[in-house]
């Protein structure tokens, strides 16, 4: 259970941080607080976007989908389901490999430092364990309690 | 579990009024008569060339993605650098007024004052509007503009560091306020000696005109 706590808060601020960078690609905020990154440079780039939607705003979708479950998963009759466990290993895997992607379009492509970026990075890396060792902490066969 | 979720309730709140907070600040454009830290501070005005006993300054506002900036900047103004300006007769002002709507522009504008940190802004200017495939890709042109900095001649390290580090955008929102102040509305845009130029964009033009203005002075 201390898993699931742990997952759900740590989608939680990856759905905030996500939902800033979102924010600040439509306007509502007006500049990215990065110190010495290149959260603008990285946000302005091409790659910013994917089939004309924000990435971050797959971020916040993502996010919002994996705390949707995770909370889901904290009520007591969910507790011991191995589905719930399948379905956040299965949504943290595709936002890890989204990740994956990005960070190299980061580091390879841009050459730039986004630490916004790299801060959800981190989150979906940690998220992703958390999933995986839950999937492989919850018995298998467990049906649903009620 | 309650204290969990009053944690998972405290981050909420905290994190989504840090966002509210944000929203509601940031819209807000200066007003007119804020000040311009690094603009105001350097009172820069542009990078010039030319003899500063010349008579006759034009001011070119310019941008750097714009089609129209790059063939000026390409086909006119050699002729106009070694007829007017290497001359004597003419005093050349460059300002950037990046237009909103190209994507690259700031960013070809940040590069070419970065390149002005070293030394290097003319020959930054000519590599951007000579290699303007740039701006018709519509690729993400940072890796050939490190490439261009490294081929000027600049120190890579200090590059970077004043790109990333957003040196000079003020100076170049100085130069957009300037620019809008004066009646700017698209690229390129001429002044003569602070006057609007209306006429074309030619080095031929450039050249009557610096001749009737010097025979007026005579």
């Amino acid at each position: 259970m201390i898993r699931r706590q742990a997952l759900v808060l740590l989608t939680l601020v990856g759905l905030l941080v996500a939902t800033y960078l979102w924010l600040y690609k439509i306007g509502v905020l007006g500049q990215l607080q990065c110190g010495t990154g290149s959260c603008e440079y990285v946000q302005a780039s091409a790659y910013a976007e994917l089939f004309g939607i924000p990435v971050a705003l797959y971020g916040v979708a993502g996010y919002a989908a994996l705390l949707g479950v995770g909370l889901a998963g904290l009520q007591p009759r969910f507790a011991a389901d191995r589905r719930v466990a399948w379905l956040l290993a299965t949504l943290a895997t595709v936002g890890f490999a989204f990740t994956l992607y990005l960070t190299g379009i980061e580091l390879f492509v841009l050459r730039a430092i986004c630490r916004w970026c790299m801060t959800s990075a981190a989150i979906m890396t940690t998220v992703w364990f958390l999933s995986i060792a839950e999937l492989r902490g919850t018995p298998s066969g467990t049906a649903p309690t009620r | 579990m309650n204290r969990f979720y009053l944690l998972l309730v405290a981050v909420a709140v905290i994190g989504g009024g840090a966002l509210w907070y944000g929203s509601q600040r940031s819209p807000t454009p200066p007003a007119s008569s804020a000040p311009l830290p690094v603009a105001t501070a350097d009172a820069f005005h542009g990078y010039t060339l030319g003899s500063d006993s010349a008579s006759i300054e034009v001011t070119e506002y310019s941008d750097f993605e714009c089609p129209f900036c790059a063939s000026f900047a390409t086909v006119q103004m050699p002729v106009i650098r070694e007829q007017l300006i290497a001359t004597g007769k003419l005093r050349w002002r460059f300002r950037d007024f990046p237009l909103p709507s190209h994507k690259y522009s700031r960013y070809a504008a940040l590069a070419a004052q970065c390149a002005g940190e070293q030394g290097k802004f003319w020959e930054m200017h000519d590599q951007l509007f000579t290699n303007h495939q740039w701006a018709q890709t519509g690729q993400n042109p940072r890796a050939l503009f490190r490439d261009l900095a490294r081929g000027v001649g600049l120190d890579l390290d200090k590059y970077d560091a004043c790109m990333d580090g957003q040196r000079y955008t003020a100076r170049l929102e100085a130069s957009v306020q300037e620019g809008e102040a004066v009646g700017v509305r698209g690229t390129p845009s001429f002044f003569v000696n602070g006057r609007p130029y209306t006429g074309r964009g030619t080095s031929d033009d450039f050249k009557a005109l610096v001749d009737s203005l010097t025979k007026k002075r005579k």
